[in-house]
This record gives C-alpha cells, sequence and structure tokens, in this order.
C-alpha cells in the first residue's frame, strides 16, 4: 500500500479557500496539510517536508497595493531559496487564483528566465478585469498545455467559477507570448462549454487576458497557476446546472493529475 | 519628519475609470468626457532617493501597467521616475482624496508593514489617496462632481489641487474623567443634561439613574452616565419592543383580536411567546445569544443572524455596509460558530430621482447603492463568506433611509458553544486596536459635521478591515475545539461596554482601560469604553490557557490585549490606570431601566373597500404590461449585483442565487450544503419582504411576508416542519402611536403567521426611528418594512428543485388558495387608479399545501418550482421560462384575465411535474387547491389563456429582454 502523498496548502494572511483547495486534494488522493505561513516562518514546518505545494485564493493582505502583491513579497523575503527548491526538485505546485496572483507577482510564473526575484524586472502581470470590478461567474476551461503535468492528458472541458477582481492576464513582452504558446505553457484557456475558444468575448473570457489566458505552467511544466477555481467543483451538485442533469466538467482530474505526478516522484 | 508622496498612474486607460465615468453621467455630468484615476501614497520617514525609487518599483507599482513619480511633499519637484514626465495630462481639472485622520485605513497599514519588511525602517507611517484627472469639466463642475460622487466629507478630504495626507494628531493619552452632575437638578435640567451628551434618556430613565447615584452617595463620572446610556439605548436595550403599550382603536377590533386595551411588551406578547407555544425541540437557542441557533443533524447546529445597519449607510454607505456584514458575522462569532453564508436584502430610493429633488444632506441614491454593494462584496469576498441569498427594493421612503440588512450563517460542533465567565477568568480583548470609530454613532451624524468635527474627533464612522476578521475566525474557531475560552461576545454597538458589562452580567468584571491597544493616542476613558471600532471580540480565559490562545494569536496575526479579570463580584468596576472610573452593580446596570409607557393608534386595518376589476385597465395590452412588470426594478434581474458577490467559496451552495440554462433566473431560496459535514443535509435561507403591503396593512404584510420566506424555502426543497425565521422590523418614530400601531399590527401578525406555520422566531432586532428630518421641514420616514428571513433544512441536497423549467411535454400545476387581489401590487404602481383593493391575506390551508408539496419534492415528484409573488403568475411564469428557455402554454380557465394574470396573492406556487407522475402528484394533494394550467413546450413562447382565450403570447427572447433591463 502506497502512502498518500501530503500536500502543503499554504495559509497566509487573508487566504480563505483553502478548506475548498484541501477538500479537493484530499478527493483527489492526497493528504492535505493546512499550514500557516508564520509556521514556516518560524521553522516549524518546511516547504520540502511535502510532496505539493498549493497556494489556495483568498485576498492575501486584503489585495493592498495590488492582488497577491504582498504575499509575493513574503515568498521572496522568506521562502526564496526554499521555493525553488521546491520547484526545481520536479514537484507539483498549483497556484489557484489570489496563489496565481501571487506566484506571477513572485516571479515563480510563468518563469520564463532565471529569476533574479525583483518584482521590477517582471513583464508579465494580472490585472484589473477588463469590465474593472470583480466578478463571479462559472466559465468553462480547454486543457491545452501537454507539457503541464496538472494539464498533461485531460480532454474534457473543465467548468469552474472565477471569483476574482484581478484576474487580466497582460504583458508588456510580446515575445513572452510566443514563447508561452511554443514552450506549451498556456495550460488552460476560457472558452465556450463545447471547447471552442472565446476569443477575447466577454464573458466567455471573464477578464479580458490575452490569448484566454485562464492559466499558465512554468516551462519545466510542474508549476500551475490559473484564476478560475476547479477545487469548488468536485462534486456533480455544485455545478450550476445540476438540476437539469447537466454536470460535467468536474475539476477532481486536474488535481488527480497533480496528485498521479506526486505519487510517482 | 518628511513626508513622500507617490502617485501611481496607469499606463493604459484604468478599467476603474469606465464604472466612475458612467455613475458621472448617470449623475448629470453629461460633458465628462474622460475620468482618469491615479492612485496616491504617502509616506511619512526619513528616505533616501534611492530608497523612495526602490519603494515605488518594489511596493507601489505593478511593473507591466503602471508607472510612478514621487517627490518630497510639499514641493513639487519630481524625484527620477519611471513616468515620462510630460506636461500634466490632457485634463482640465483635478481632483485629489485622501481619508479624514483616523479613518481605518487597511491599504496604508500593509504599505507601511510592507515597506519594513522589506528593511525600509527610515518609514514611520503611511496614507492614501486618490487622484482624478477630469476632461470636460469646468473647475465648478468637477467641484459638485466631487461633492456628489468623487469624495464624502464624512470620511474624506478632497481638494483641488495637491492634496496633503492628514495623519492623526500625536496627542497626549489622556485620563480624564468628568462628574455628571444629577444631584439637586429639576426634571427640565435632567433632560438638558440627557440631551447635551445626546444619550437619548428620557425622564423617567433620568430619573432612574438619579435615584441610584444618590443611594450611592455620588454623581455619575462621565464614563458610568455613557455606559448607562449606551446599555439603556433603543438599539442595545429594545425599549419599545419591551414598553408597556396602551392600545387606542377608533376602528372596531377585529374578530380574535387579543390586545384588550394593553401589551406588555411587544417581544414577549407577540415573538418570544409564539417560539414558547411551538416548542420546536430542534430549536436550540431563541432570542438569548448574540443568533439564533437550530439543530443541523447529529453533529452540528446552525446559527443565523440578521442585522441592520441603516443609518451608517445613509451617510458612508460602503462603510456602513462593510461594517454591517462585519458585524453580523462577528454575531455568528460570538456563539463560536464559523460563518459559512451571508446574506444580504438592500431598500433605496429610485435610482433616476433627480438631485433636485433630493432633500438637503441626503446622498444620492444611486450612489447610496453602488457604496452599499460595494461594501458588502468587499466584506463577505474578502472574509470568504459566500453571499448567497438576498433582496433589492426601491421605494421613494428609502431615498433618505436606506435599509441594508446584513445576515449570517454559522456553523458549529454541537455543545461547544460556552456562556459562563468563572471568577478568575481574564477578561481577553482580540483583534483589532480602539479608537473613536463609531463613537456614539448615532450621535456624530446628527451633528454639523464641518471640517473642524473630523479633524478634532478623528472619525466616527466605521470603516471595516475584513481581513483582521479573517483573522479572529481563524484563532476562534481553534480555540474553540480545544475549549480555550469559557465565554465569548463580539463587541458591536456600545463597544466594550456592551462586550464586558453584557459579559460580567452575571459574575461582575474589574477591567483597566489603560491596557486597551490604540489606534492613536488621546482618548478618554469614556471613549475607550464606548468606542465601536470593528474587529474586536471579547473572551474569557482561564490564566492557565492564555499562553496557548497567545500562540495562536500569533499565527495568525492578531493582537491580544488582557485587559481584566472575572471577579465574582457582582459588580462591574472599570479604572484608568487603577483609578477607578465606573463602579456599577449589574443588576442596576441591565435591569434597571424603567419600562417605557407608550400609545399606539390604529389607523391601519384595511376596510373592507368594493373590489373592482381590472377590465377597465387602459395603461396598454397585456403583454406589454407583463414586460414592463419584468423590467420594473423590484423584479428585474439584479443578475449585477450578484455577480460581484462570491457566492460559490466554501463549495457548498447547490442552489446559487441566479438559476437555469443561462444561468441568469431568479432562484426562490438558496441551498449550502456546508462544507465538512458528511450527511445530505443542506441549509436552505430565504426571504420575505414587502413594504408597499406594510404601507396599507401591516398585519396582513407581516403575515404575507413570512409566508413568502417560508414559500421560498419550501419550493427549494425545504421541509416545512423545519423552518426558523428570523424577524427583522424597521419603522419610523415608535412615539408616534399611529407608527406605533403598526409596529404592533406587524408584531401581531408575526405571532399569528408563526402559529399557523409551526414556525419558531430564533432572533430578531428593530431599528426604529427610520426618519429623515428634511430642511423643507418635511418628516421623511420609511414604509413600514419588516423583513422575515426564513432558514430551513433539506433533508438531502439531490432533491433540491430549482425554478427553470426542464423538459418540454411536462405539466404545469398551480398549487395554494389562487386569490389574486391588487392592494399593494407591482401591477398597482403600474396603474395607481386600481386601487381599490386590500392587500392579499393567507389562507389558513397553506402550510398543509407546502407540506404536500414538500412530500412530493422528497419522493422526486417536482421537476421546478417557482412561487407567485410581486407580480402575480404571469411573472412567475415568465421567470420560469427564461430559467428553461421553454415555453409555457396555460389556461386560467375562467378568470378575470387582469386579476389572474397581475393579482397577487399568498400561498401559491407554480410547479413542473412529467407526465408519468401526474397521477402520484395529484393524489398527495387531494383535497387541497391545485390546478393543471397547461404544459411546457418547446415552443418558445408564453401563451396565457382564459378560458381558451388568448390572452398573452410573448416570445422567450421578449421576456428575457426585458427582464435584463439595467436596474436604471
Amino acid at each position: 500500500m502506497t502512502t498518500k502523498p501530503t500536500a502543503l496548502i499554504l495559509q497566509a494572511y487573508g487566504t480563505n479557500r483553502d478548506q475548498d483547495a484541501a477538500e479537493a486534494l484530499s478527493l483527489a488522493g492526497a493528504d492535505p496539510v493546512l499550514v500557516p505561513l508564520n509556521h514556516l516562518r518560524l521553522g516549524k514546518r518546511h516547504f520540502l517536508d511535502f510532496q505539493l505545494l498549493v497556494v489556495p485564493g483568498g485576498f492575501s493582505y486584503a489585495d493592498a497595493l495590488g492582488a497577491g502583491k504582498l504575499l509575493a513579497l513574503d515568498l521572496k523575503a522568506y521562502f526564496a531559496d526554499e521555493i525553488r527548491a521546491f520547484v526545481e526538485s520536479g514537484r507539483p505546485v498549483i497556484g489557484i487564483c489570489n496563489g496565481f496572483q501571487a506566484l506571477v507577482k513572485a516571479g515563480i510564473l510563468p518563469g520564463n528566465r532565471e529569476q533574479g526575484m525583483e518584482s521590477s524586472d517582471a513583464t508579465a502581470t494580472l490585472t484589473f478585469n477588463a469590465k474593472g470590478h470583480f466578478e463571479c461567474r462559472w466559465v468553462s476551461l480547454r486543457p491545452v498545455s501537454q507539457n503541464c503535468i496538472w494539464t498533461k492528458g485531460l480532454s474534457e472541458t473543465i467548468e469552474s467559477p472565477i471569483a476574482h477582481a484581478e484576474g487580466n492576464f497582460q504583458t508588456s513582452d510580446q515575445s513572452l507570448l510566443s514563447a508561452l504558446s511554443s514552450l506549451n505553457q498556456i495550460a488552460l484557456t476560457y472558452a465556450h462549454p463545447d471547447g471552442s475558444p472565446a476569443n477575447g468575448e466577454y464573458p466567455t473570457n471573464p477578464n479580458g487576458s490575452l490569448l484566454d489566458i485562464a492559466g499558465l505552467c512554468n516551462p519545466a511544466g510542474n508549476v500551475l497557476g490559473l484564476m478560475p477555481h476547479p477545487e469548488n467543483h468536485i462534486h456533480p451538485h455544485q455545478h450550476p446546472r445540476w438540476t437539469r442533469g447537466l454536470t460535467m466538467g468536474s475539476g477532481l482530474p486536474l488535481f488527480r493529475k497533480g496528485v498521479k505526478y506526486a505519487e510517482a516522484l | 519628519m518628511p513626508i513622500y508622496r507617490f502617485v501611481i498612474r496607469f499606463n493604459q486607460p484604468d478599467p476603474r475609470s469606465a464604472s466612475l465615468l458612467a455613475d458621472a453621467h448617470a449623475l448629470g455630468f453629461e460633458q465628462l468626457k474622460l475620468i482618469t484615476c491615479q492612485d496616491i501614497y504617502f509616506l511619512e520617514g526619513q528616505l533616501s532617493p534611492e530608497e523612495c525609487r526602490q519603494l515605488a518599483l518594489e511596493l507601489l507599482t505593478d511593473p507591466v501597467t503602471q508607472t510612478a513619480d514621487w517627490y518630497e511633499f510639499p514641493g513639487a519637484v519630481p524625484y527620477p521616475s519611471t513616468a515620462p514626465r510630460t506636461n500634466l495630462e490632457p485634463a482640465n481639472q483635478l481632483v485629489e482624496v485622501t481619508l479624514r485622520p483616523g479613518v481605518t485605513d487597511p491599504v496604508a497599514a500593509q504599505l507601511a508593514r510592507a515597506a519594513h519588511e522589506l528593511g525600509f525602517d527610515g518609514v514611520h507611517r503611511a496614507a492614501t489617496g486618490s487622484r482624478f484627472l477630469l476632461e470636460g469639466l469646468d473647475r465648478e463642475q468637477a467641484g459638485e462632481l466631487a461633492r456628489r460622487l468623487l469624495a464624502n466629507p464624512t470620511i474624506q478630504h478632497w481638494t483641488m489641487d495637491a492634496i496633503a495626507p492628514s495623519f492623526p494628531q500625536e496627542a497626549a493619552s489622556s485620563g480624564e474623567v468628568e462628574t455628571i452632575h444629577l444631584r439637586g437638578l429639576s426634571d427640565s435640567e435632567f433632560l438638558a443634561v440627557s440631551g447635551s451628551r445626546r444619550a437619548a434618556l428620557d425622564l423617567a430613565e433620568m430619573k432612574a439613574i438619579h435615584a441610584y447615584f444618590q443611594s450611592e452617595g455620588r454623581d455619575p463620572t462621565d464614563v458610568e452616565f455613557e455606559a448607562i446610556a449606551q446599555t439603556w439605548s433603543e438599539h442595545c436595550g429594545h425599549k419599545t419592543f419591551k414598553a408597556k403599550i396602551t392600545l387606542v382603536s377608533s376602528l372596531p377590533l377585529e374578530e380574535g383580536w387579543r390586545g384588550e386595551g394593553e401589551i406588555d411588551s411587544l417581544l414577549k406578547t407577540y415573538l418570544k411567546s409564539a417560539t414558547d407555544k411551538i416548542a420546536a425541540p430542534w430549536v436550540r437557542s431563541a432570542f438569548v445569544d448574540n443568533a439564533g441557533i437550530i439543530d443541523f443533524d447529529d453533529e452540528f447546529e446552525v446559527s443565523f443572524k440578521v442585522e441592520t445597519h441603516n443609518h451608517p449607510s445613509a451617510i458612508e454607505p460602503f462603510g456602513g455596509a462593510n461594517t454591517g456584514v462585519g458585524g453580523v458575522i462577528r454575531d455568528v462569532l460570538g456563539v463560536s460558530a464559523k460563518p459559512i453564508a451571508n446574506t444580504d436584502v438592500l431598500c433605496f430610493g429610485p435610482q433616476s430621482v433627480r438631485f433636485s429633488a433630493l432633500p438637503e444632506g441626503v446622498l444620492h441614491p444611486r450612489r447610496i447603492l453602488s457604496g452599499v454593494v460595494a461594501g458588502v462584496q468587499d466584506y463577505g469576498n474578502k472574509m470568504g463568506i459566500p453571499t448567497v441569498n438576498g433582496a433589492l427594493w426601491f421605494d421613494p421612503g428609502y431615498t433618505a433611509n436606506p435599509l441594508v440588512f446584513c445576515g449570517t450563517v454559522g456553523l458549529a460542533p454541537k455543545g461547544l458553544h460556552v456562556r459562563a465567565p468563572r471568577r478568575g477568568n481574564r477578561v481577553i480583548l482580540l483583534g483589532g486596536r480602539t479608537g473613536r470609530d463609531g463613537l456614539r454613532g448615532a450621535t456624530f451624524s446628527s451633528m454639523t459635521m464641518d471640517a473642524q468635527t473630523g479633524e478634532v474627533s478623528g472619525a466616527s464612522v466605521q470603516i471595516g478591515d475584513p481581513i483582521t476578521e479573517k483573522g479572529l475566525v481563524d484563532i476562534l474557531l481553534p480555540a474553540r475545539d480545544r475549549g480555550l475560552y469559557t465565554a465569548i461576545t463580539d463587541c458591536g454597538a456600545g463597544g466594550l461596554s456592551s462586550a464586558v458589562g453584557e459579559m460580567a452580567s452575571s459574575i461582575g468584571a474589574d477591567v483597566d482601560l489603560a491596557h486597551v491597544h490604540l489606534k492613536y493616542p488621546g482618548l478618554t476613558p469614556w471613549e475607550i469604553w464606548l468606542s465601536e471600532a470593528q474587529e474586536r471580540m471579547v473572551v474569557a480565559v482561564p490564566p492557565e490557557n492564555i499562553p496557548a490562545l497567545q500562540e495562536l494569536c500569533d499565527t495568525f496575526n492578531t493582537e491580544l490585549t488582557d485587559i481584566g479579570e472575572f471577579t465574582g463580584s457582582g459588580r462591574l468596576v472599570v479604572r484608568y490606570d487603577n483609578k477607578v472610573v465606573l463602579d456599577l452593580a449589574n443588576e442596576f446596570l441591565h435591569e434597571g431601566i424603567p419600562q417605557r409607557q407608550l400609545i399606539a393608534i390604529f389607523s391601519t386595518l384595511s376596510p373592507s373597500l368594493p373590489r373592482r376589476d381590472g377590465g377597465g385597465f387602459g395603461g396598454g395590452s397585456l403583454a406589454e404590461t407583463l414586460l414592463k412588470l419584468l423590467s420594473h426594478p423590484n423584479i428585474a434581474s439584479k443578475a449585477p449585483i450578484i455577480h460581484l458577490y462570491d457566492h460559490e467559496v466554501q463549495g457548498g451552495t447547490v442552489v446559487k442565487p441566479l438559476a437555469g440554462l443561462e444561468a441568469d433566473a431568479p432562484s426562490d431560496a438558496a441551498v449550502v450544503k456546508p462544507i465538512g459535514t458528511t450527511g445530505k443535509t443542506g441549509i436552505v435561507l430565504s426571504n420575505g419582504l414587502n413594504p408597499e403591503y406594510g404601507k396599507r396593512d401591516a398585519y396582513h404584510m407581516a403575515l404575507a411576508v413570512l409566508d413568502e420566506a417560508i414559500r421560498n424555502a419550501v419550493a427549494v426543497g425545504a421541509d416545512p416542519a423545519r423552518i426558523a425565521v428570523l424577524d427583522n422590523f424597521c419603522w419610523g418614530d415608535p412615539l408616534r402611536p399611529e407608527t406605533l400601531g403598526s409596529l404592533v399590527e406587524a408584531a401581531r401578525g408575526c405571532h399569528d403567521g408563526a402559529l399557523l406555520f409551526d414556525t419558531p422566531f430564533i432572533s430578531g432586532k428593530d431599528s426604529l426611528n427610520n426618519e429623515y428630518l428634511g430642511a423643507d421641514g418635511q418628516r421623511h420616514a420609511i414604509p413600514p418594512t419588516l423583513l422575515i428571513s426564513a432558514i430551513g433544512l433539506i433533508p438531502d441536497i439531490a432533491k433540491a428543485v430549482t425554478m427553470d423549467l426542464k423538459t418540454a411535454g411536462n405539466l404545469l400545476y398551480l398549487v395554494g388558495e389562487f386569490a389574486p387581489v391588487f392592494g399593494g401590487s407591482h401591477f398597482e404602481l403600474l396603474a395607481p387608479d386600481l386601487s381599490h383593493d386590500p392587500v392579499p391575506t393567507l389562507a389558513t390551508n397553506t402550510p398543509k399545501v407546502y407540506r404536500a408539496l414538500h412530500t412530493c419534492t422528497k419522493q422526486g415528484l417536482i421537476r421546478s418550482c417557482h412561487d407567485l409573488s410581486e407580480g402575480g403568475l404571469a411573472v412567475s411564469a415568465a421567470e420560469m421560462c427564461i430559467g428553461g428557455r421553454l415555453g409555457l402554454d396555460l389556461d386560467l380557465g375562467p378568470r378575470e384575465p387582469v386579476r389572474g394574470l397581475f393579482g397577487e396573492t399568498t400561498g401559491c406556487l407554480l410547479v413542473e411535474v412529467e407526465p408519468d407522475k401526474a397521477e402520484a402528484f395529484e393524489a398527495l394533494f387531494a383535497g387541497l387547491p391545485v390546478v393543471r394550467l397547461g404544459t411546457v413546450t418547446d415552443a418558445p413562447t408564453l401563451s396565457i389563456r382564459t378560458n381558451t382565450e388568448l390572452q398573452i403570447a410573448i416570445p422567450i427572447t421578449a421576456l428575457v429582454t426585458a427582464w435584463n433591463t439595467p436596474l436604471q
């Protein structure tokens, strides 16, 4: 009997979808552990004690100075080496919503060059939604990347809610966009329920992200960041049309991919 | 100390600008072509130019989307910046806004913290501001826009040039205590004392205070006087609901009316008594704790509380609603529960009202709505609590007095909520720091808030800080599980005075206010004791548990302050630096208030006027009328607001606020399956509200809205035998006998309705004196408004039913006693001439209808179900069509068409049943009112006939368009 891989669910100041993520990881076969950031700072826990890392959604530090910005500052100030080691060890990392924002603002995603961990060098960001406000609604996601360990082999469209105000992926570096495509880093895109592309059309693409990008991975494929919340679609009755007998597009397979990968490491 | 000013600008148009531009246009500033928002940050401290550059780049800007410039302030010489420093933007006007000193500013606090984390130790403190570049307005118009939209003088300064930050003055701490001289005063002098301290105490209450202190042989301190005024306030003491009321009626009393001239406490007579008579064994706490509590399953209990935050929302909509949500969440924390769902019900003035028509000093209803919604959104979303149910109502009566009802549901393992502090336990204050926030909140808002007041008093308006409150949740739930505290309560209205006073009411306490951590120095003892600073909880903790609690607090960045001890003396003793500033017998503080004597006159019993039919209705075709009703702001889609609230976090929202194929139709109620529970049981949340009925007949309004809340819950699958309700009365001045008369009628309706349905009240709240005296000398009172919030259980969430039509060929039934009338109906709002009907009454067989419906739901016989409410049967049918994008072909039989389509009734629902289940369905409704109206069709048209004659045939697309009309 194999033991379950353990997943570190990071609880920062203002994290709020930690338990949602824990439930998804648990159903996907991992053993989730909620770890307050201060316990990591105090050395009571270590990143490398775990097989997976989850940076869940929420409003870390109240989104002050930009969503994810101050959590990114923590990650860089206190854990730069540990996180780099974790990522380089190839273990699965997922940043959801605020976690994605933090990974991008810390320079861990898209991670296309050696990171100086200086945010002023960053050329990609998640900025205010094109509509200018927070939005909670269900979207369809097309798994794209066959390089990302979380989406490789997924064919079915994933349906899940978004709940964010700053999920609009933008870059000041056009070459980055082509690199993301050529390196298979575009993990998930906003799509119509049949999988056809949103082509920037609201609300299918809910925030105006370039290339309909909903999720990105690093070049190595083990770190995924995404704005939507597949952890809120792991039971059929969470789907908005389940009373109509429509329960497709579970988010669970994505988590299973990450957990299976961790098991095999 | 130097101050550095940073301005952050977007490279591309700021996405925030679009909504501001739309707001400005709606407020009449059509000349405004462009508005550009920029962020201002101030850092006070010793910083080198290089440090400023690093802070600007590392902390304050997003390098992809923003640029910054900065300089030492005042002075205009910019330091090297990332912004191409061209001539000032092509704007003709500039408005800059900052917060007044002492107003809670979470971003500034995080900025200072993060600067230190980055090693910039020279940063002393931070402030934030906003900068608006306006194109197309002249200077005068820009100033007007600042007043109407960009700044709120209650909490903000604004200027038309570079604004300076306003840090709180560094005043010395003050232990100053005044004596309030009462001995030897005349009656009029008593009232003058009450008035001068804005204590709202009447003569009988002043005399009771005087008598108490006479027996103590001294005069009260200001701390004591303020504490008594707070404890005895309407808000905390519910004087009107506990008053002795003499009834006067010029009308013949209705049969069965048992008032007989006098009521000793509305609360006891009508609300608690109903709960006592029903004696439901699953009610675990009613009217005792901070929230009502019922059983959930063998393992868990659920709590529910709904509060109002009306006056604060009128003067500062964002902060008022924000702290309203924060406050009710703490109520649920106060019963040791995890907050798992929020509700919000909002009442506003018409959005299209002209400025010139507004009473002096009243914010525009459009601004109130957007501020309130943003406040609800900010707190609930950041706390990670889904907002799953609500309502929105517009009426001119709410223009000056918006109503903001905030509800929170909690979940807790059974038996862990403890309520008894023990002698020797420490009095522990957790969470945010104490400032002048909300100090005598109602008082300050009624004073002239000139610039001086703001500077001197700091902010009297509360602004929330949801992340601090999230920290409280994160520590209190494990503290509960580990049994670290013996009692808990929240700091709400009345602050520490109320919280410690209540906890110590049976045992006594001795606290020292000098230990309380302050946001800024200079507060006097009474200000510390009464402060309504947000995000604070008080717990009673055995000394040996303090280290464990401290460790939790350190883990989740929350401040713990030991301010004293529970003593067992039966007295409440408050010190400042060891000097006693308050020493009161608990019995006097909590029981010493004289009962109010009030008079109520009934003028609202609706006379039976002859009914008129709608045959002569000349307001256009029936189809046009239906489309008008669908786009009426009370009925039309609330989707733009619903999408601003996170209704998915915690993953338990099984029936969402919006339902159907395109997720754009209105659910009757929400169903929540709490994360961490293992069975199939779900929580059902719904509400009922109808001030139109309230204006005409408060008694039948109460029955109707109680029925509406229960009906909505049953529609989605709640077991009618397991529903509990909460009341929220928002009324005018109860000292006016007619106003009190309608309040008595509404309370009596609550009682009678609760007994009819066997549905207990478990909690409630009243907000009275919702009146506004305009500069025109007119009283602007709200319509009598009763919100009933229902919390029910659905035994198996897999059996939940949504309101969208499912399959063509299915049958559509009408269940319930269909007795449509026009009194108070939305049809009447469109055609006021028809107003000769009474409001709907409640049929006594309604509970049987709901029980039968629930049996059908449990047996899986129901495919969709939607209740009849505002707009009547036609609106209900239209909404079901929108939900399923399917048609209906209905025949109402021999009925007067206008009444049948648009008259309003209680107790009725439309139900979709598959043909092969029709027999079983009808059998379960044997002996009850049930009519087969027609079928669901693939043809995308809503067709309604009377006696085979076609009255309405509207394409679904037209229904969808009308229903999605923006709320003006």
